[in-house]
């Protein structure tokens, strides 16, 4: 059998000055009170925090500096993204582009998309979406329907994508488009292309989600112009450059971080002796994440050596959100209280409320997002050499 | 037995870019060993308790028992983590002999300035209930206390046993086990766990010494480590077992891995593989670092978590995994013919032993909370 690659990684020295820049600067933003830690999450948009967090250099860090970065290693952004993420940093405007369109466009983007839109990106100006999903392409990503067509220049794109987080604020979309036959094994004829959300021909309408929240969207494309220097790699080569992307979306720290405030809130309101059952149940949960740090981590590490470990992502995604899913369900066990929506106090008691309140309505989407947990066991299937 | 090309190898082996050094050739050595004498028949007669005396032989001509005894004491004197790696070796060939036990008593032993002696060793008490005091008398020690459990106990040919003096003083003892009173039990795996009973035995005062401080407050956290250790090279056996035979049988005309339900089934298994042993590679890595059983009384104290997170994720992994491999066996495995029973029978024994998940769970969430929400990010950060 193919083994894992969960080699043990260390963190080299940058990586923990740059835990020390992150923890400056997320000092900062709590001293100034400019988010709730257990109101908010990685899913939470605010482009001020991410203007700020570029300008403080968290953003892009792995990016060449003549392209804005500061060519630190994917262990140094590892480190940066599980800080920010076990504050509650509200980080959405600025998380896809950071995490996989930015790599994708340094890897495969033309010099011009490089040169107008990473800058920007690293400054935590420019923000993305991902277009993947299509009405009847959920998870069943090789049915991409959206067509391209040759246009003097560039290509024209007609169709629709859906559940695009943000499309209505952010600056840009990597769109998957079904540029020529599928061939047999499903998986030819697509072709990655960066979509300028400002120009014409294209369109967005909201999709609240059952928190009543406007988050994702739907996007219809009609003749917009992609130009030649506005598609990611070769015509043809969607799938193989989308896998690749996919390591990146699944392996990090926010496929187990995203209600760990709602761990601490849980830890302090059992208090410094907690019986039997709350000792166990806490404590199981810890002996859930601490492996899981050591699994992103390792990823990371295999990212950095520029290798594509789509597998071991898989496995971080689906081992994570399975803990993400237990936090609320174990916490409300441990404190009966009714979670109940922004209450607006702030003692402790409610803060913990609304921390469990967040998070219930948002634990669904854990194990769908990125790939839904079916998706991960059949690709872990697949590196098990059973597909 | 399946083939080397069978097995998960990534985690119990270093990384193939790694340079080939001593312990990678020790790894190798270690698999043959194993390989060669750890047959379908002497795994049943260990199970009517039989010795497996020339396997014992071949693991002591190779210095494997002295893994964890230095260099300068006669020893094999291996990195740390390199031992455990061999003891997730044996467990993935579920070679019924107490080398895990053997490693880190003669460790520990020659860590007191002891000599180690020839043969089999094990160590005990193996849980928090039981205790051993020591009075002084003319002469040495006299003990007294009842011990269960303790792992191959009568088989062993020593006992390193972990005693407190009248004055609070932590001890410990080498005693023979032929001069013990001991009564025969098994655990699910039919490895011995014998009950001792000691009632004034007397040792003499070269045979017993103050406890290192990787031992002062007893086995438990060592043993918890070591069994993390063996789970982790249990679970790769057992998951190698069911890819193996979903690969092979065939059902309603196709491969049982071509089922759905069987591959999903078997990834939940492998996502609690990779937890597992990375919960498992924490504690090894943390232990070595801080320098194994010479590790100090402070360094002792910051293992009680990764050794607990150890415990605790492999435990659950075990009872989850060895529920899967056997859904996947059907029937097959069901038998004492198929090989899967030999590690999954220790799994189940495996994780009750030297603390069940739900001791080491309360000893994370008791120190957590100590310490409250906002210290609990520096422990996982770092």
């Amino acid at each position: 059998m193919q083994g894992f690659r969960f080699n043990p990684t260390a963190l080299p020295p940058e990586a923990e000055a740059a835990r020390t820049r992150v923890r400056r600067f997320l000092a900062g933003e709590l001293e100034a009170g400019t988010y709730a830690p257990h109101r908010s999450s990685w899913t939470t948009f605010d482009a001020g925090f991410s203007r700020r967090a570029g300008a403080a250099g968290l953003i892009g860090m792995t990016l060449p500096t003549r392209y804005g970065g500061q060519e630190q290693s994917d262990l140094a952004r590892f480190v940066v993204t599980a800080e920010l993420l076990a504050a509650g940093a509200p980080c959405f405007a600025h998380w896809v582009a950071d995490r996989q369109s930015a790599p994708q466009i340094l890897r495969h983007g033309s010099e011009r998309a490089r040169r107008e839109i990473l800058p920007p990106i690293a400054r935590g100006e420019c923000f993305f979406g991902i277009g993947m999903s299509e009405p009847d392409a959920g998870s069943d990503l090789a049915a991409v329907r959206t067509r391209a067509v040759r246009t003097d220049g560039g290509w024209l794109v007609t169709g629709s994508k859906i559940w695009t987080s943000n499309a209505h604020r952010v600056h840009y979309l990597i769109a998957l488009v079904r540029t020529g036959d599928a061939g047999e094994n499903r998986h030819g004829g697509l072709t990655q292309v960066i979509v300028d959300l400002s120009k014409p021909g294209v369109t967005v309408r909201p999709i609240l989600n059952m928190a009543g929240h406007h988050e994702f969207n739907e996007v219809f494309f009609s003749d917009y112009l992609v130009p030649d220097d506005m598609v990611l790699g070769a015509e043809g080569q969607g799938w193989e450059i989308v896998t690749s992307e996919l390591a990146f979306e699944r392996s990090g720290p926010d496929r187990f971080l995203s209600d760990y405030p709602l761990l601490v809130e849980l830890i302090d309101r059992v208090g410094p002796t907690p019986d039997a059952r709350q000792a166990v149940e806490i404590g199981r949960l810890i002996a859930h994440l601490a492996p899981l740090m050591r699994m992103s981590r390792s990823v990371a590490g295999l990212l950095h050596q520029g290798q594509s470990p789509e597998v071991e992502a898989a496995l971080v995604k689906d081992v994570g959100t399975a803990f993400e899913r237990e936090v609320p369900e174990v916490a409300r066990r441990l404190v009966p209280v009714e979670a109940e929506m922004d209450s607006g106090d702030d003692d402790a008691a409610d803060r913990f409320a609304d921390a469990l309140a967040h998070t219930v309505l948002d634990a669904p989407a854990y194990t769908l997002r990125g790939g839904t947990r079916e998706v991960m066991r059949g690709v872990i299937a697949r590196g098990l050499g059973l597909r | 037995m399946e083939s080397e090309v069978n097995s998960i190898d990534a985690q119990s082996r270093p990384a193939p870019e790694a340079e080939p050094d001593i312990s990678a050739i020790v790894l190798e050595q270690a698999d043959r060993l194993f390989h060669e004498h750890v047959t379908p028949a002497v795994q049943a007669d260990a199970d009517r308790s039989v010795w497996p005396t020339d396997l014992w032989r071949a693991v002591e001509e190779a210095g494997l028992t002295l893994a964890l005894v230095p260099e300068h004491a006669g020893g094999f004197g291996l990195p740390p983590d390199d031992a455990l790696r061999v003891i997730r070796r044996s467990a993935w060939a579920a070679a019924p002999i107490p080398l895990a036990e053997t490693m880190v008593a003669a460790g520990l032993w020659s860590l007191t300035g002891g000599d180690v002696p020839e043969g089999s060793l094990t160590l005990g008490p193996v849980n928090q209930a039981d205790a051993i005091t020591a009075e002084r008398r003319a002469g040495g020690w006299r003990l007294d206390g009842r011990v269960r459990r303790i792992p191959w106990g009568s088989a062993a040919g020593n006992v390193l046993l972990h005693a407190v003096s009248t004055d609070g003083e932590p001890l410990v003892a080498l005693v023979p086990s032929d001069t013990l009173d001991w009564a025969s039990r098994r655990n699910l795996a039919d490895e011995p766990r014998d009950r001792l009973s000691l009632s004034g035995l007397d040792v003499r005062w070269d045979a017993v010494h103050p406890a290192p401080a990787a031992c002062r407050d007893g086995f438990l956290p060592l043993g918890a480590l070591i069994r993390s250790q063996q789970m982790v090279g249990a679970l790769e056996r057992a998951l190698d077992h069911a890819l193996l035979h979903a690969g092979e049988r065939r059902q309603f005309g196709r491969s049982l891995s071509k089922f759905q339900a069987v591959q999903h089934m078997l990834a939940e298994a492998a996502g609690h593989f990779a937890a597992a042993t990375a919960a498992a590679d924490l504690a090894a890595a943390e232990w070595s670092a801080a320098g194994g059983l010479e590790a100090g009384a402070e360094a002792v104290a910051e293992l009680a978590f990764p050794i607990a997170v150890a415990k605790a994720r492999t435990g659950e992994a075990a009872g989850i995994v060895a529920a899967i491999v056997h859904q996947v066996h059907g029937a097959m495995g069901f038998t004492q013919e198929h090989p899967l029973h030999y590690s999954t029978r220790r799994l189940w024994s495996w994780r009750d032993e030297f603390g069940g998940e739900s001791h080491w769970q309360a000893e994370i969430g008791r120190l957590v909370c100590s310490r409250g929400g906002a210290a609990l990010w520096e422990r996982l950060a770092t």
